[in-house]
């Protein structure tokens, strides 16, 4: 077995003082919101804290609702099971209902959280590897090392964004809370929480908590969520497509696709969506439009599967979640997960 | 819908029927078995689903200690320093073992004695053992082992058979056959040359199967214990007790009779628990050291470096076919990847050439193969062992020259089936075969003639065939002692107890060996009471690999139940006055076959029988018979019997992605006769479970970072959420035959089911692809972008396959070892046996007897006698 190592664990029951804590610590400190990622990655040595500060019991954290203005708001708290079974989410969001029903395993999703899931430590096979696996190979750039292995001679670290909800919040415009003990609560757009580096891949302050997830009104979008992965369950994804189009009439009025774990955050195909613009979404504009989308992608060997077929499926897979906006058959093979 | 579907057929009539539907007749022999096929609950059953079975690590013992072990971060790289200072005076340390302390050499084959229980002077790969912390917590001894500061010199690595055959300096061991190649063989059944020129056509094909390890849910545990005489008692979770007690003797040189070694019940082996490890030699080590109960169980890192998992095996493979179908002559070239030491490796080269003779005619038959060493954990047996490689290629193969030649793959393979009782070209003597039932049976049931080749595009259907051992035909080392012993002990109050060295791994050995018992003696499972796995009190059995168990236990335990029974049956028919042979034993009484109501409850007869005779006890035993082939090499691939298999697979395939799902699985084995067909069934879908990951996505494998910048070799993913195994979600539903041939070595005619049943899977999976989408990926696992790979050339105009370039590596094999075949007039001895300079290995007898004269197992044997004076 693989122990944790020692640390200290706080349990605020209020947002007031897990905020104040997280400032104390200075930095030392770690969030736990649900833990399902951050636990084994402590047994294995590649993150560690001092303290861990549990926001399980801060009251007002966990819950979904309906504002009236037709946003919804999930608590970061909100588990993903409690997703799974809101019978709105699945209503008015299923492009995020699917996205999180394809989290992990099912028993996972009971104690992952969606704050968590947002805020997710970027991947790599380097990486994700006990202490005495990383020591044989002098460590990496991201822990402890100089080097990223992924590409030796780069500047920067390759980890990829492994966040299943990332891309589809970001491409339905949702935004996120942050308060913080000194600053109080800023509210940003979900797609500007990521930096594109595998270290410093959260743009949230490390005295900030993220606390909400806040919906824009489904009505005005048609948006759907793909994702590639090896298994039908527990595999985190090698690549997730979120896409979500608003439209004039027939036409594109504005496109958003962000590609997860194809890069350090979930990337833009920026000339896909720039071409959509004012196109009717048929069969050969979708067509001509995914050629575009390798470009914004970067698969490397640091997941499962080979890179250079993951680069190839990004333009299938963009396809399939172009031709479901347009209502077309999505012309690959539909993954094991619930869809 | 339902996942599980089972039939079940019957070859011939068995000459005893099941008891609901059988005419008793007046003999004993005619009488309708008690219990055997029937699905009855496995003896181990309850303990295992309320937790209540203990296994290693669940075994605690006052002032027990925790140990680690530090293991190499280099690949390939000499000791210069171990520093333990720092470690020392941490919280809770107690001491400390390094390899100096243990010289003596350990290995499973006597000719492979190349492991130390902790490395010498010389690391060998990344997780090779160096030194060993012994703390009061795991905590402790963690945190004590991560503060060891060990110095190397590093050597340059060898990652591949290529690596391995183009570099021979500097040598990973200094033996072998020759550089960094562990092992040649060549060997040629028959006039080759004329086999090929009797050929329409000749298939030329080169496949390769990526090595994959067996995953058990339960990761490998050892407690010490030192007992108050000096002696010492290991309890492991290990497949081969008897392997363990010969090395655990060895290396701590300490005389077997001061050595128990408990087998504790396996959560998994598949062959991973079958070589003598490591940390089980060094835990005794650290409690004789310590005085006091040492713990080690393996982090799941660990278990993918003990590994001896399956070989990655490139093969190279010509074929001469008549147009009918029929094979002329084949010549298979294999080339094995065998990691850092040799564990059993030189019996699994020969087996990936030994079993391609035992399923269809081949009159001509050519093998050469080579293992090498390379700086990767060692590779051993894993289910099938050596013998799925091979058996994928073969089937792929048979599948491309079916469409050659026009023929349907079922009727290429029904149309030329070994007939029952052949001595094949190499020598192996087959029994019973059901092989054409089984393929009969999925052909059937998955409307093969119907939808097979007509499927609408990307749907497609995939059939091929296997063979298994029952249990290897020589041990391990050389001896003519049993391979298996049972001993019983029968008491006055009805309850027999039934003492024997298997060991249960999961497959059922513990219910297979109490239901033969019973079944003998017409008492109930529940009467029986067992003692297995361990050294100190039961009777050597080698262990469970080789698929030898029930086979062979059950011959022994069938010897030993028909004993008592005689014994008992003696007395009870002197008190009823009745002839012996008149006495049946059933239903909990022993009684008058002519008259039912005549006769007394068993634990009555046994206290009649221990009245007139004293304690009651016997014993059984096993040694299987003797092969035909006096060749060297011979001693691999003969077995009491053989097992078969046919497998249908349909998959769905993705053209655009090239992402697949297999949608359905129909599987049909010739288990001889079923004991408990529920644990049948269970080994075909495990089996069939396991394949599929074969075939799908299992696989060990490595990263060298770039050689300027650092020596590293290491495991890509040793980790249970990258190393990707199918889950419950991934099955298909099954559909299983159990088509019962009974094979008259067998006990009641029974076979093996543990391994059989896996081979078929991995070619049916190829083969249904290209039936699918008309393309071919000739290597194992058939990854998504290997289909999409052969479409791309496919829609190329190029040849629709992905695979390893044809051809095989550049080895000199001399001249090979020739032999006649039986059809030929051959005598099972090779013409040119001291000509042919083949080099030794375990195969044969006399290569046994060899390596045992200069082996250093003599030499442990002369210790234990001083030791015991």
């Amino acid at each position: 077995m693989l122990r944790l190592p020692p640390f200290q664990l706080h349990n605020p029951t209020n947002l007031d003082d897990a905020a104040k804590m997280l400032a104390d610590h200075g930095g030392k400190a770690r969030l736990l919101a649900g833990g399902t990622d951050l636990l084994p990655n402590m047994k294995r040595r590649h993150q560690s804290a001092a303290a861990l500060i549990g926001l399980r019991r801060v009251e007002g954290l966990r819950g979904i609702r309906d504002s009236g203005s037709g946003e919804t708001a999930i608590g970061a708290m909100t588990t993903l099971t409690d997703i799974v079974r809101s019978e709105l989410i699945h209503a008015k969001y299923p492009m995020l209902w699917r996205a999180v029903a394809s989290i992990s395993s099912p028993v996972l999703q009971s104690t992952g959280t969606i704050g968590g899931n947002l805020c997710l430590d970027t991947r790599c096979t380097y990486y994700n590897q006990n202490e005495e696996w990383r020591e044989s190979i002098s460590f990496c750039m991201k822990e402890e090392g100089q080097t990223c292995w992924v590409a030796p001679s780069s500047p920067r670290c390759w980890a990829i964004s492994a966040s299943d909800s990332a891309p589809v919040l970001s491409a339905i415009e949702a935004k996120v809370k942050l308060v913080s003990a000194g600053d109080g609560e800023r509210i940003i757009a979900v797609r500007d929480l990521f930096n594109d580096d595998g270290i410093d891949y959260l743009k949230k302050r490390p005295d900030e908590v993220l606390t909400e997830v806040i919906l824009p009104d489904p009505s005005a979008f048609k948006a759907s969520h793909w994702k590639l992965r090896r298994r039908g369950s527990i595999d985190y994804s090698v690549l997730t497509v979120g896409a979500a189009a608003w439209f004039d009439g027939d036409k594109v009025q504005k496109l958003n696709i962000h590609l997860g774990a194809v890069n350090s955050y979930p990337a833009v195909p920026e000339k896909t969506c720039e071409f959509l613009i004012g196109k009717i979404l048929d069969e050969e504009t979708i067509a001509e439009a995914a050629g575009m989308s390798r470009q914004g992608s970067t698969p490397m060997d640091n997941t499962d599967f080979l890179a250079r077929w993951r680069g190839q499926m990004v333009e299938r897979y963009v396809s399939a979640a172009l031709r479901e906006i347009a209502g077309l058959d999505p012309g690959v093979k539909k993954p094991r997960h619930a869809m | 819908m339902s996942n599980r579907d089972i039939h079940r057929a019957g070859v011939d009539a068995p000459s005893k029927t099941d008891k609901q539907s059988g005419v008793p007749g007046k003999t004993r022999e005619d009488q309708p078995f008690n219990l055997i096929g029937k699905p009855f609950r496995r003896v181990d059953g309850r303990a295992k689903v309320t937790g209540q079975t203990r296994f290693a690590d669940d075994l605690t013992f006052p002032r027990m200690v925790h140990m680690r072990i530090r293991r190499s971060t280099v690949p390939h790289a000499l000791i210069k320093s171990i520093d333990t200072s720092k470690a020392a005076g941490m919280p809770g340390v107690l001491g400390f073992v390094t390899g100096e302390e243990m010289p003596n050499t350990f290995g499973i084959l006597p000719v492979s004695h190349d492991e130390h229980a902790l490395c010498m002077d010389k690391v060998r790969f990344v997780g090779d053992p160096v030194v060993a912390v012994a703390a009061l917590t795991e905590d402790q001894a963690y945190a004590a082992c991560a503060a060891i500061e060990v110095e190397y010199e590093v050597l340059e690595t060898i990652a591949s058979v290529d690596e391995a055959v183009a570099v021979p300096e500097p040598r990973i061991h200094d033996y072998g056959d020759e550089g960094n190649l562990h092992k040649k063989v060549s060997m040629e059944f028959g006039d080759l040359d004329g086999g090929f020129e009797d050929a329409d056509v000749i298939m030329e094909d080169t496949c390769y199967f990526e090595g994959n390890t067996h995953l058990p849910m339960e990761q490998h545990a050892t407690v010490a214990v030192p007992e108050d005489d000096g002696r010492i008692t290991v309890c492991s979770s290990t497949q081969t007790p008897h392997y363990l007690h010969r090395s655990l003797s060895k290396v701590l040189e300490l005389p077997a009779s001061r050595v128990r070694v408990i087998a504790t019940p396996n959560g998994g082996g598949f062959g991973g628990k079958s070589d003598p490890f490591n940390h089980e030699i060094v835990a005794a080590k650290m409690a004789l050291k310590l005085g006091r109960p040492v713990k080690i169980a393996l982090t799941r890192e660990e278990v993918f470096y003990c590994h001896r998992g399956r070989h990655p095996v490139h093969m190279h493979m010509r074929t001469g076919f008549k147009k009918d179908g029929s094979m002329t002559a084949q010549h298979l070239q294999t080339a094995l990847d065998g990691g850092s030491y040799g564990s059993y490796g030189v019996a699994s080269t020969y087996y990936t050439g030994a079993l391609q003779t035992v399923t269809y005619k081949l009159p001509r038959y050519r093998f050469d193969s080579i293992r090498a060493f390379t700086n990767k954990p060692p590779c051993g047996p894993k289910r099938g062992h050596g013998t799925p490689q091979p058996r994928f290629g073969l089937e792929v193969h048979l599948d491309k020259a079916a469409h050659q030649l026009g023929i349907d793959p079922a009727d290429i393979r029904l149309q030329n089936l070994v007939e029952p009782g052949t001595v094949t070209a190499n020598y192996l003597k087959v029994g019973s075969i059901g092989l054409g039932k089984c393929i009969e049976a999925v052909v059937e049931g998955s409307g093969w003639r119907e939808r097979y080749g007509k499927l609408p595009e990307g749907r497609g259907l995939g059939l091929a065939c296997g063979s298994y051992l029952c249990g290897a035909g020589l041990p391990i080392y050389w001896n003519h002692m049993p391979q298996s012993g049972v001993q019983l002990q029968l008491d006055r109050s009805g309850c027999v107890a039934v003492f024997c060295g298997e060991t249960e791994i999961g497959q059922g050995s513990d219910s297979v060996l109490a239901a033969v018992v019973a079944e003998i003696l017409g008492i109930d499972l529940q009467d029986i009471r067992l003692c297995v796995g361990d050294t100190d009190l039961t009777p050597v059995d080698l262990g469970s690999y080789s698929s030898r168990v029930t086979l062979m236990v059950g011959n022994a335990a069938r010897q030993a139940a028909e004993r008592a029974r005689d014994l008992i049956a003696k007395h009870v028919a002197e008190k009823l006055e009745i002839p012996a042979r008149q006495i049946h034993f059933a239903d909990r009484r022993v009684f008058d076959l002519e008259n039912p109501d005549n006769g007394m409850t068993f634990a009555e007869a046994v206290v009649v029988a221990e009245s007139k005779d004293g304690t009651l006890g016997t014993t059984g035993s096993y040694i299987p018979p003797r092969s035909p082939g006096r060749y060297r090499g011979s001693g691999v691939g003969p077995s009491p019997a053989y097992s078969y298999t046919a497998v249908v697979v349909e998959v769905e395939v993705d053209p655009t992605t090239g992402i697949y799902d297999v949608v359905h699985v129909w599987c049909a084995h010739d288990v001889g006769k079923c004991i408990n067909p529920a644990l049948v069934m269970g080994q075909i879908e495990g089996s069939i479970y396991m394949g599929l990951g074969e075939a799908m996505m299992e696989e060990q494998v490595f990263r060298r970072l770039p050689k300027k910048r650092s020596p590293a070799l290491v495991h890509r993913h040793p980790s249970l959420l990258e190393y990707k195994s199918p889950t419950f979600n991934d099955m298909p539903p099954v559909t299983s035959y159990i088509i019962e041939d009974p094979d008259p070595n067998g006990p009641f005619g029974a076979k093996e089911v543990g391994q059989g049943p896996l081979l078929p899977v991995m070619p049916a999976v190829a083969n249904a692809i290209f039936d699918a989408v008309g393309a071919r990926v000739d290597q194992i696992p058939i990854a998504p972008h290997m289909v999409r790979a052969a479409l791309d050339a496919k829609e190329k105009g190029k040849e629709p396959r992905f695979g390893p370039k044809p051809g095989f590596p550049d080895v000199d094999f001399g001249a090979p070892l020739k032999v006649l075949t039986p059809d030929e007039g051959g005598d099972g001895k090779a013409e040119n046996q001291d000509e042919a300079k083949v080099r030794k290995g375990t195969g044969t007898m006399t290569e046994r007897k060899d390596a045992l004269k200069d082996g250093a197992w003599k030499e442990s044997q002369r210790e234990n006698k001083k030791g015991g004076n």
